[in-house]
């Protein structure tokens, strides 16, 4: 059966191989570029909190709070929220840089937007990372009442007195049969847009990653090595994406 | 036949000279107090043709964006194909089953509903098996460490006894497999709606707006499993239907005056091209500054699960503007290059279960040899090609092999297929 499905994947592939340009070629490749089309990491929104911190060289905070998908099983320390500590530490040597990740893994929006204010207290962060989304498309929670979950935490954190950036779903092209994500990237964005609030794509950046042919996301492969790939750019984009919504531009390094 | 000119066994042909009348975009001036007997003559081609472009273009939603998705009307507007298809659907029912209904009455016609519904349910589990196993396959073979979370999507493969129950009451449904389901409940009611529009139209209409109201005033909404919503809100998505059939029923020729007003046509470009704009900035996200905030603020999100007012409008001005300038009688309808449409139209229920089928398989295809653009396209293609194929084929065996092996079948064939809805 398997080789079957291969002798006509082949064969479909080999019709098509004049026109589509060959994916397999690219695992040869060094590192990928991940580059991002500047609209995907551009931001109306800012982050004042961190514009002050950095300029008054006061160490800079960050917690993610996240679902699984802001880790990796077993290898946390390529996951993006370590890419993005040491892409933002790059950035700013001069700056002490925190960053601690609160994974909550089967949380709904609702769910963690009630534990944030405590959260916020306990690590007084300037900087929150709410990357959500997933566990409330997987389990078909009502778009209406995620989107009033998005809005309470971030009005939550708000409050508390950090600057907030939110994270949307990943994008992963093989369950996309099963798992319905528009609905739910349509409410974070207009939750995001509502109260000015810096949106990191990271479902559409990937889907650019992919359809560019930087990374195969349909990759049915075991190993790590993709995962490990796909965040060390996942936390490079949103260092870039931090750093531009805090209006700190590459001038900004002394 | 699917069609809704066929003749249903036992009623005598309609008379031709009403045939134009009954048309809704004759300017007609008797305005009937109670519905109008759904006069046929011949088949009304244009429902065919845009049920048969909405099949095509659900089929090509339902795959990942490729080049033909740059085709499909939701890329230019608020609505899209579901729309279509929910209120050709209305329209094609109440015109099959409101004649069965004035002539054999309640009980006949529903009798003749229900095993429309039963057929469409057992569509429905047929394509829910194939999901089944297209799942199953996945979550065997595909163990990214990317994907661990989204994986978790598999874990009802652990639970088969209250999943599979739960999909036979349809709680429990997969992406892209929720517009079977709302038909079936929306088929369900059709006796009701059909029995109250032949007693009054315009108070159907009234009671179905007014649902549609207090579902969105009071958030009415049906429970999926293992936990969730339907996708798709009958209590609001009714609205098409219900308008479907109550323009079936002498609703549209009612309405034939404002039709052709040119106010209303003005309207309606003006409204489209507005929602044209506003779609672009979604495409064109260096657009977005453009959009007043207040206005943004406003009307996001165009709430799709309860047919939200912006969308329903976007159709109505496209039907509008559709009746307006494509007549019954444009001779386009009957050249060879629209037949594969109506076709596809003409036997919708097959059809639709093969475009999600056949999304199903190109997902699989896709993933299996992660091809390029040109692929992309490729399977879509391919897919629109089968689905022409298939109705030919179904056509076929209607017209010629089933022919000659029953000749009493002529009932039970036109209802086969009659509320080919």
């Amino acid at each position: 059966m398997k080789s079957a499905r291969t002798m006509l994947g082949l064969m479909l592939l080999a019709a098509c191989w004049a026109a589509a340009p060959a994916r397999a070629g690219d695992a040869a490749e060094p590192a990928p570029p991940c580059d991002v089309p500047a609209y995907l990491l551009a931001s109306e929104s800012s982050l004042p909190k961190v514009t002050d911190a950095v300029k008054a060289n006061k160490p800079l905070n960050v917690l993610v709070v996240g679902s699984r998908s802001s880790t990796i099983p077993g290898n946390e320390a390529s996951a993006y929220p370590a890419t993005l500590q040491a892409a933002l530490k790059e950035a700013f040597p001069a700056a002490t840089i925190d960053l601690s990740v609160e994974l909550q893994a089967k949380s709904t929006a609702e769910e963690t937007a009630g534990t944030l204010v405590k959260l916020v207290e306990a690590k007084k962060p300037t900087l929150v990372i709410w990357q959500t989304g997933t566990v409330d498309a997987m389990r078909a929670v009502d778009p209406d009442d995620f989107r009033t979950a998005i809005n309470d935490g971030v009005v939550a954190l708000r409050g508390a007195g950090t600057d907030v950036v939110l994270v949307n779903l990943q994008y992963s092209p093989r369950t996309e049969t099963m798992i319905s994500a528009p609905p739910y990237l349509d409410n974070i964005k207009v939750v995001a847009q509502q109260h000015d609030v810096p949106l990191f794509d990271r479902f559409a950046i990937m889907k650019q990653w992919s359809d560019a042919g930087y990374f195969d996301l349909f990759s049915t492969s075991h190993g790590v090595d993709l995962a490990k790939k796909v965040h060390a750019c996942l936390g490079r984009a949103l260092a870039k994406f931090v750093i531009d919504a805090a209006h700190l531009g590459p001038v900004q390094q002394n | 036949m699917s069609s809704i000119a066929d003749p249903i066994a036992g009623s005598p042909a309609a008379d031709a000279k009403a045939e134009a009348k009954a048309d809704a975009e004759v300017k007609a001036k008797a305005a009937a107090p109670a519905i109008t007997l759904p006069v046929t003559g011949e088949r009304e081609l244009r429902l065919d043709l845009f049920r048969g472009l909405a099949l095509w273009l659900i089929f090509i939603d339902h795959l990942p964006t490729n080049l033909l998705t740059w085709l499909t009307i939701r890329n230019y507007g608020f609505s899209d194909a579901t729309e279509i298809f929910i209120f050709i659907s209305g329209y094609t029912a109440a015109f099959v089953y409101g004649r069965a209904m004035l002539e054999g009455g309640f009980v006949i016609a529903t009798a003749r509903i229900l095993r429309r519904v039963w057929q469409i349910y057992v569509a429905h589990v047929f394509l829910f098996t194939i999901f089944l196993a297209e799942i199953s396959y996945v979550a065997t073979s595909f163990e990214n460490p990317l994907y661990t979370e989204e994986m978790g999507i598999m874990d009802f493969l652990k639970q088969p006894d209250v999943t599979i129950v739960q999909a036979l009451l349809l709680r429990f449904r997969p992406v892209n497999m929720d517009v079977l389901p709302l038909y079936i409940v929306l088929m369900l009611f059709l006796p009701l709606i059909l029995w109250l529009m032949k007693w009054k139209p315009d108070v159907t209409l009234g009671l179905s707006v007014l649902l549609y109201a207090l579902t969105w005033q009071f958030d009415l909404y049906l429970s999926a499993y293992p936990n969730g919503f339907w996708a798709f809100n009958p209590f609001a998505w009714q609205l098409l239907f219900v308008f479907g059939a109550w323009c079936a029923l002498g609703g549209a020729r009612r309405m034939s005056r404002i039709l052709s007003s040119n106010i209303t046509m003005w309207i309606c470009i003006a409204y489209l091209v507005a929602a044209f704009f506003v779609t672009l900035t979604w495409y064109v996200p260096q657009l977005g500054h453009i959009m007043p905030k207040v206005i943004e603020q406003w009307m996001y999100p165009i709430n799709k699960t309860d047919l939200d007012v912006l969308r329903f409008a976007h159709f109505l001005a496209l039907a509008a503007l559709t009746v307006r300038f494509l007549p019954r009688d444009w001779p386009g309808l009957k050249s060879p290059w629209l037949r594969p449409l109506i076709l596809c139209g003409q036997h919708s229920l097959e059809i639709f279960c093969l475009g999600v089928f056949l999304a199903f398989a190109g997902h699989f295809v896709l993933a299996e040899v992660s091809g390029g653009a040109a692929l992309h396209a490729l399977i879509s293609v391919f897919g629109i090609l089968i689905m022409c194929g298939m109705a030919w084929i179904i056509s076929w065996y209607k017209h010629s092999a089933d022919k000659g092996a029953s000749k009493k079948g002529a009932a039970g064939n036109a209802d086969l297929a009659g509320g080919g809805a």
